[in-house]
């Protein structure tokens, strides 16, 4: 039955090819990515859209909560007042300035970076209102005592807020559990004691040493020329000092094995979190890594943890697993959330799993459909201005190579059984997994 | 036709003007009543296909609330042709992404693809509107799956659950006072023969909207709906009764007490959508109150309350003008450390009021009509979104057509029309609050324990 119908799909595919081929060999070509570096010495990483007049602008820092230090949450709360209060104005003025012209201004930390991203319309006047106030936001932050008042106690709240919440609960804990004293042990918003220590001059001083040219990229997608673009980024970067960019992290070494962490919680459901350091941004082994988890836990309910946990014993709605690759190690996690009395038993299956999959490897018919599922949805990673400028800025701020995009599915396409399960093996021990679970209902 | 929108757009964005107008939507409908929708998108290789179903939890009636839910589910459960499961793996290795979703008002399925796969999708849901297996093995283990998205989503959130029993206070018999997900009894007790019978009434090419947005040709996408949708019956639908909620005669208030860290508020006045508005100017002036109140960070609550007062950490306000039935104008708070709710609570009456009683400024207008012509654009980014649209707007009875009037009648909204539509809907007899107020949480974890796992050592 699944013959026939293929056999069918595919002689239709050929039929739509031929119409298509015209087109598809211009918009397939994989983006050409500019970069140069501007006068104060950002490096700017640009890539021209057509079809839609607006522009996608993303500044990132190496200013995310690794570079914390002891004082948890000050990345985060620096990157809260950037656009409080600026040069010559107010919150207010600077929120209206942006809306008058349908500017979105968008700023955050995560634990690798800190973003400040702009979406306009090409409009030149439009245009110009939004870099004009996204400038003195990225350069000039006043970090006004009110405002910084007002947004440590915002930081406060979400920070109880998290404690309400037992998947927050077991992200926080698992990932203390994994890095112990690494900078990226702690969540990026901090904890209630650091966040209460945090004065404004702490802001001030990080902003001054972190948001500076050497130690960041932009990143410039949408319909405008080259030339548009190099003055885009020249007037962003006036004033931003040169600085210097900081140093390496050091690589985080998992200090306990195999231990299991069980924090009560009155709900209804246990969340369960297990995994080991994983793997970096720029691994050698990321292929494989990437590929032999899209077929254990990274594809959505054809995945082998979705089909044991899920689709066979009903024991989850959601079941997956992951590397979050970061800088340096990310963590790799499998996750799930069941009923309180079972949740022993699925956390048994989605070990298991994982064991299996270490040890044996992929099946050919697993490594070929995921395949052809990361190689065949390529584009649908590309198929946006929105899309498009994630990828820039990320290819940018981690010095990928400017082909990382074309290569990629040749790369894919290379990884070979032997490749995944050495990889998988060499980096995941099941037995020494550090695990949370967060529930178990009113006690 | 499709020349004449393609240049128009084209034209249009040089100017940069873009209206709704140069939208370029193709509809087609087939014998056996599928209406059929294109707008192309030619940026990327790249296609989303939706089915939408104009079934959803607000076709529901007591003791089967969640049908339309775990029906969604297990559309994946196989067909004759295809078994469990295998409609899934089939999109995984054409690299396509694909899911479901069920609302109010709808369920819809979709697909995103390379554009040279659409036909694979199409197969698939074509096989899957009539066809379907309804297996009872099958439906035992994906009945569990679903009490545990309840779980999840909604029993072990505070949020969610608060506005679950908002919903059901603030409406006495519209079918909005169910949850999508259903009561816990109901969705316990759901049978086969509840999904069977759910299955047969309203799973019919007559009952559904395909959406096809993104690098194709409307001609060959008529084509290939023809002809693997074509074959499949219509069906005798049920007629929608009218079910319009009961005038409310005063003000309704709620208090949920749960296993939380902070307290929190909801408010909802009752007020006619799009869809029920007896004149469409009601409408998109309530659109344009969200945008006021609610627009960014120079809109009036996160500059008066947030920053101003510093009485909430966050406020929000949302406006549902595609609903099927009228429905609610919403505003959610969460108080500051050392206010309370009742402070919270009066300071936001006191913004409805200011509405009620005095004109919204001109800038605030032209900023709320900078904002809604820049989203419009934006909102081309995304082929999925567009396709959503157009499936929303179809599936409540709106038509798209109605798409390209947006951005145009949203600008004609006045500062007398916003004044005057405060004064009609934002009044307590159709107001319903709601408090969540937190029970407390234990604190602190016990100590590590030796591994379930078997390794247990400290390196």
């Amino acid at each position: 039955m699944f013959a026939r119908g293929t056999f069918r799909f595919i002689g239709y595919v050929l039929w739509v090819l031929s119409f298509c081929l015209v087109y598809s060999r211009e918009v397939m070509a994989v983006p050409d990515i500019q970069a140069w570096s501007t006068a104060s010495g950002l490096r700017v990483f640009y890539l021209k859209t057509e079809g839609l007049p607006l522009v996608d602008i993303r500044v990132v820092f190496d200013a995310g909560s690794a570079r914390d230090g002891d004082q948890y949450g000050l990345a985060n709360l620096t990157s809260n007042l950037l656009d409080t209060g600026a040069g010559s104005w107010t919150a207010d003025q600077i929120a209206a300035r942006l809306e008058n012209v349908g500017a979105i201004l968008g700023a955050g930390a995560s634990r690798d970076s800190a973003f400040v991203s702009i979406r306009s319309l090409t409009h030149p006047e439009k245009l110009k209102i939004a870099l004009d106030t996204a400038h003195e936001i990225l350069v000039h932050p006043r970090f006004d005592t009110k405002d910084f008042d007002r947004e440590k106690a915002r930081a406060l709240l979400q920070i109880k807020q998290q404690s309400e919440d037992p998947a927050e609960i077991a992200e926080i804990a698992f990932m203390k559990q994994l890095y112990g004293s690494h900078p990226y042990a702690h969540p990026p918003e901090g904890l209630k004691d650091s966040v209460t220590g945090l004065a404004r001059k702490d802001l001030v001083d990080f902003h001054r040493e972190h948001y500076v040219a050497s130690n960041g990229i932009i990143a410039i997608v949408g319909d405008i020329s080259r030339d548009d673009a190099a003055a885009i980024a020249e007037g962003l970067s006036v004033d931003l000092p040169k600085g210097s960019p900081q140093a390496a992290l050091t690589d985080p070494v998992m200090g306990s094995v195999g231990q299991t962490l069980n924090i009560p919680f009155p709900s209804e459901q246990t969340h369960v979190f297990s995994g080991a350091l994983g793997m970096k941004i720029n691994d050698p082994d990321y292929f494989p890594l990437y590929v032999g988890n899209h077929i254990l836990g990274g594809s959505g309910l054809v995945s082998r943890i979705m089909d044991e946990v899920r689709e066979k014993r009903g024991f989850a709605y959601s079941a997956y697993s992951y590397f979050f690759p970061l800088r340096v190690l990310g963590p790799f996690e499998v996750g799930l959330q069941t009923k309180n009395a079972q949740a022993d038993e699925a956390l048994k299956v989605a070990i298991s799993t994982v064991k299996g999959f270490v040890e044996t490897g992929p099946s050919d018919a697993e490594l070929d459909a995921a395949k052809k599922n990361i190689i065949g949805g390529f584009v649908l990673r590309l198929d946006s201005n929105s899309k498009l400028v994630s990828e820039v800025a990320s290819i940018g701020f981690f010095n990928r190579p400017l082909d990382y995009l074309d290569t990629f599915t040749a790369k894919v396409k290379s990884v070979t059984k032997e490749d995944v399960r050495r990889a998988m093996k060499a980096r995941l021990n099941p037995s020494e997994f550090q695990t949370v679970l967060v529930g178990g209902g009113a006690k | 036709m499709f020349l004449r929108g393609l240049h128009l757009l084209y034209v249009l964005l040089t100017l940069g003007l873009v209206t709704a107008e140069a939208n370029g939507v193709h509809e087609f409908q087939l014998a056996n009543g599928l209406k059929v929708l294109v707008q192309e998108d030619h940026r990327a290789p790249v296609v989303v296909s939706q089915v939408w179903y104009k079934v959803g939890a607000s076709n529901e009636y007591g003791g089967i609330t969640g049908v339309s839910h775990m029906l969604e589910h297990m559309m994946f459960k196989g067909t004759k042709k295809h078994p469990p499961g295998e409609f899934s793996r089939i999109i995984a290795a054409n690299g396509g992404r694909e899911n479901a979703f069920t609302g109010q008002d709808y369920t819809a399925y979709f697909q995103t693809l390379e554009k040279s796969r659409l036909s694979i999708s199409f197969e698939l849901e074509a096989d899957r509107m009539r066809q379907l297996s309804l297996k009872q093995d099958e439906f035992d283990k994906e009945h569990q799956v679903v009490l545990e998205e309840r779980r999840l989503r909604t029993d072990d959130q505070p949020h969610a659950k608060l506005q679950e029993h908002f919903e059901s206070v603030a409406f006495s018999n519209s079918p909005y006072r169910n949850p999508v997900i259903g009561w816990p009894d109901d969705v316990s007790g759901l049978t086969l023969d509840d999904l069977r019978s759910w299955y047969g009434r309203w799973y019919a090419p007559n009952n559904a909207t395909l959406v096809v947005v993104g690098d194709v040709v409307p001609d060959e996408v008529f084509a290939l709906a023809r002809r693997y949708f074509g074959p499949m019956k219509p069906s005798e639908l049920p007629k929608l009764k009218a079910q319009a909620e009961v005038e409310q005669l005063g003000i309704r208030r709620l208090t949920v007490k749960l296993p939380a860290k902070l307290p929190f508020l909801l408010m909802g006045y009752k007020v006619p959508s799009l869809k029920t508005a007896a004149d469409e100017r009601e409408a998109y002036a309530l659109e344009v109150i969200a945008g006021v109140l609610d627009g960014g960070n120079s809109a009036r609550f996160s500059s008066r309350l947030v920053r101003g007062q510093q009485i909430a950490a966050s406020i929000g306000a949302g406006y549902d003008l595609t609903a099927r039935l009228s429905s609610l104008f919403s505003i959610e708070a969460t108080p500051n450390e050392g206010k309370t709710i009742p402070e919270v609570e009066r300071a936001l009456l006191e913004e409805i009021k200011h509405l009620r009683e005095e004109l919204v400024t001109e800038e605030e207008l032209a900023r709320v009509k900078a904002q809604v012509l820049a989203s419009h654009i934006y909102q081309l980014d995304s082929v999925f979104y567009q396709a959503m649209q157009l499936g929303t707007f179809e599936t409540v009875g709106l038509g798209w057509e109605k798409i390209g009037a947006y951005v145009e009648k949203v600008n004609a909204v006045t500062a007398d029309d916003v004044k005057k539509v405060a004064n009609q809907y934002l009044v307590d007899e159709r107001l319903t609050i709601g408090h969540l107020d937190p029970l407390p949480l234990p604190e602190g974890a016990v100590a590590p324990e030796s591994s379930v796992l078997g390794g247990g050592h400290v390196r």
